[in-house]
């Protein structure tokens, strides 16, 4: 079942059954299924916390009925397995967004509440999950529970990882945009140092994000191109369709094709593809917020052993120490890594208790799936240890169980609110129980 | 505003997902719709969404088709509540399990029931409400295996060709009163009914069937195949003799 996978393509997982949820009126009895169940939309999670090896998984992507909308509040109310480009599509042209988005916008509502994910206005809006009224759980007992914020099932599901049970619908809180455009500026800068300086000053701006250069070495690194944006006022920009990808990527790439000379070469012309040090244009959402949602798989570009993307985030200290010592870990493994993401995450607190996002700078980068990739990671997590940072479970495919702890302090009152149907590879991977 | 705005559409099997998601594409042009399906909360988490999609108004009305004297109530009921239809769009049916047909006249007679006399039972009064109107659109889902029977599944075939020669004749009929008769053959369809087939390259999603449904309708073409590259692949399997055909393992 080639279709259960996630978008790293790592690891290898094979359900052993597949249960369609297709209605919230009548969902199947879970306390029949003999293996563990996990709920699977998209498949967007990059690692193994949307697989479920040998186990069964709950297919909703058919629950994808929208339920109400209340246009004078930015009320939405549907079906977990409604995607957030669904939601864009329809809301959009009323005047209202997402209150957060991710790097993608073909991920399912459920999905989005199961990691509470982040977008590039952490700093101003927090997580997905602070903004979501109310959802409805189904535990594997039969019981259904709607759950509101200050629930210590909502703290538990919010960020979850599908483990406490399946959500069969949530409500979502809006926030209204004067149009579908966003002002951008593009800034370049040579370093981290001035990465930092830019960081700093982000309040004034809604939405904002770095791609970031880790192959660079000595006074160039973490050079890189820093993005921010607001949402602009009515215009004539067309506004972005819901449309699949244009384009596909057909196959698996040959192992290697992306290394460090093609990547290095990719970094560079990224960054001297922008010649002037700063450029201001409005482009449409979509443009600024999915740029990889026009390749379809991109992922295989990676070759058939597929990827895995390393987030962590880390304390905002003076000077940038945690994210200064991982750059330098990178560019000196030699390892090829793409373009990195980089942002300063603000001080709202998440609502989950096992939410990644928490106040300092995060990390995303690429790599593919080699031996020696792994054992670098597994350095990087002990840089992020050390400094009462956190690694992302949603991109996740290989920490370790004493990581996971580490990482989560909140563990042991995650574990008593989870339903003991519900587990995933990666669960089994870093609770050894 | 845009141009089907106050389209009028009857949907019976409203809650499969070919219907629900042709059902949307009238939604998000402001359609008024009257849904018809077995299952009340179904029915209802459809409407809902189709509300929130922008239809002008949703009704639904709870229709087992084996009831003929309820398949006459609700096309009644559709017809007064709107004054009229633009469009009656006919997607319920059901795929039988072909082994147990086999095994039992009574299950292969259930099928035909479904499949094929519930559809006569509901377009018997909609062709005559749309002749007198003098215009409007009928349209019904068969399937590619009406196209030629096959030992996998015949007894659908059976059903679902029947009711294409059945269309053929209302089309011939209705075509005089100004009236048009869309018959609709998808072939697979990534639905809750295919659930049990192996998925291969020819699967169209649901969302796709939906559109181009919508499209051929709007088009009021005579027969659409769903999507359009069955029509050469049911080409050339209706052009196999018999004599060859019979020994095929299809």
């Amino acid at each position: 079942m080639p279709r259960y996978r996630s978008w790293g393509r790592y690891p290898a997982a094979t359900p052993a059954a597949v249960l369609p949820v297709d209605w919230r009126s009548d969902p199947p009895a879970l306390d029949r299924v003999r293996q563990p169940v996990l709920p699977y939309a998209c498949g967007r999670s990059y690692g193994d916390s949307c697989l479920n090896d040998g186990g069964v998984v709950l297919d909703v992507r058919r629950l994808d009925r929208l339920i109400a909308f209340d246009q004078e509040r930015g009320l939405l109310q549907c079906e977990a397995g409604v995607t957030l480009a669904e939601i864009l599509a329809l809301v959009v042209p009323r005047g209202w967004f997402l209150p957060v988005v991710p790097g993608t916008r073909w991920v399912s509502v459920g999905g989005s509440i199961a990691n509470d994910i982040h977008g590039k206005n952490h700093h101003r809006a927090g997580t997905f999950g602070a903004h979501v009224s109310r959802f409805e759980l189904l535990r594997s007992t039969g019981q259904r529970t709607v759950c509101t914020p200050g629930d210590e099932l909502f703290r538990a599901t919010v960020g979850g990882l599908g483990l406490t049970g399946l959500i069969l619908w949530a409500e979502i809180m809006l926030k209204r945009i004067p149009g579908p455009a966003i002002a951008v500026e593009r800034i370049r800068f040579p370093g981290l140092d001035a990465f930092f300086a830019l960081a700093a000053d982000d309040r004034d701006f809604e939405y904002t994000v770095a791609w970031v250069d880790c192959l660079a070495r000595g006074p160039r690194l973490g050079r890189g191109i820093y993005m921010r944006g607001d949402h602009a006022p009515q215009d004539g920009t067309v506004p972005s369709p819901l449309r699949p990808a244009r384009f596909r990527v057909p196959l698996d790439a040959p192992a290697g094709v992306l290394n460090a000379t093609t990547l290095g070469l990719f970094n560079e012309a990224y960054y001297r593809g922008q010649l002037r040090g700063r450029l201001r244009s409005t482009v449409p959402y979509a443009a600024f917020f999915f740029p990889l949602d026009g390749v379809g798989d991109w992922g295989r570009l990676y070759g058939a052993n597929g990827f895995v993307q390393y987030q962590c985030v880390v304390p905002d200290v003076g000077g940038g120490g945690p994210i200064r010592a991982i750059f330098e870990r990178i560019s000196r493994s030699g390892e090829p890594a793409s373009l990195a993401v980089l942002k300063r995450f603000g001080n709202i607190r998440s609502p989950g208790l096992l939410s990644f996002p928490r106040e300092g700078m995060t990390l995303a980068v690429d790599f593919a799936v080699r031996g020696r990739t792994l054992a670098l990671l597994e350095d990087l997590d002990a840089i992020v240890r050390e400094t009462g940072g956190a690694v992302y479970p949603a991109k996740d495919a290989r920490m370790s169980a004493a990581s996971f702890r580490a990482f989560f302090p909140e563990l042991e009152r995650f574990t008593a609110q989870r339903d003991a149907k519900f587990s995933s590879s990666f669960w089994r991977r870093v609770h050894a129980s | 505003m845009p141009p089907e705005t106050s389209t009028r559409v009857l949907i019976v099997g409203a809650t499969s997902a070919i219907a629900a998601e042709t059902a949307r594409v009238y939604a998000a042009y402001g359609a008024r719709l009257f849904l018809a399906g077995r299952n009340p909360q179904r029915l209802e988490a459809v409407a809902a969404d189709l509300r929130v999609r922008g239809a002008g108004s949703v009704l639904t009305a709870v229709l087992d088709v084996t009831d003929r004297q309820r398949c006459d109530a609700v096309v009644e009921e559709a017809w007064s509540t709107f004054g009229g239809l633009d469009v009656a769009l006919l997607a319920h049916g059901v795929l039988p399990d072909q082994a147990r047909c086999q095994a039992s006249a009574a299950a292969t007679i259930e099928a035909l029931e479904v499949n094929f006399t519930s559809a006569v039972a509901l377009l018997t009064p909609l062709a005559n409400r749309f002749e007198s109107a003098g215009r409007g659109c009928i349209a019904v889902i068969t399937s590619v295996a009406g196209d030629r029977g096959r030992q996998s599944n015949y007894v659908y075939g059976a059903a679902k060709g029947g009711l294409d020669r059945f269309l053929e004749g209302l089309r011939n009929r209705l075509f005089h009163a100004g009236v048009a008769v869309v018959t609709l053959k998808p072939g697979f369809v990534d639905t809750p009914m295919t659930a049990g087939l192996t998925q291969g390259p020819l699967f169209a999603s649901a969302r796709r069937a939906g559109r181009d449904i919508h499209r051929s309708i709007e088009r009021r073409r005579d027969v659409a195949y769903i999507p359009w590259f069955w029509r050469p692949i049911m080409a050339i399997l209706r052009s196999l003799p018999e004599t060859v055909f019979k020994r095929l393992r299809l």
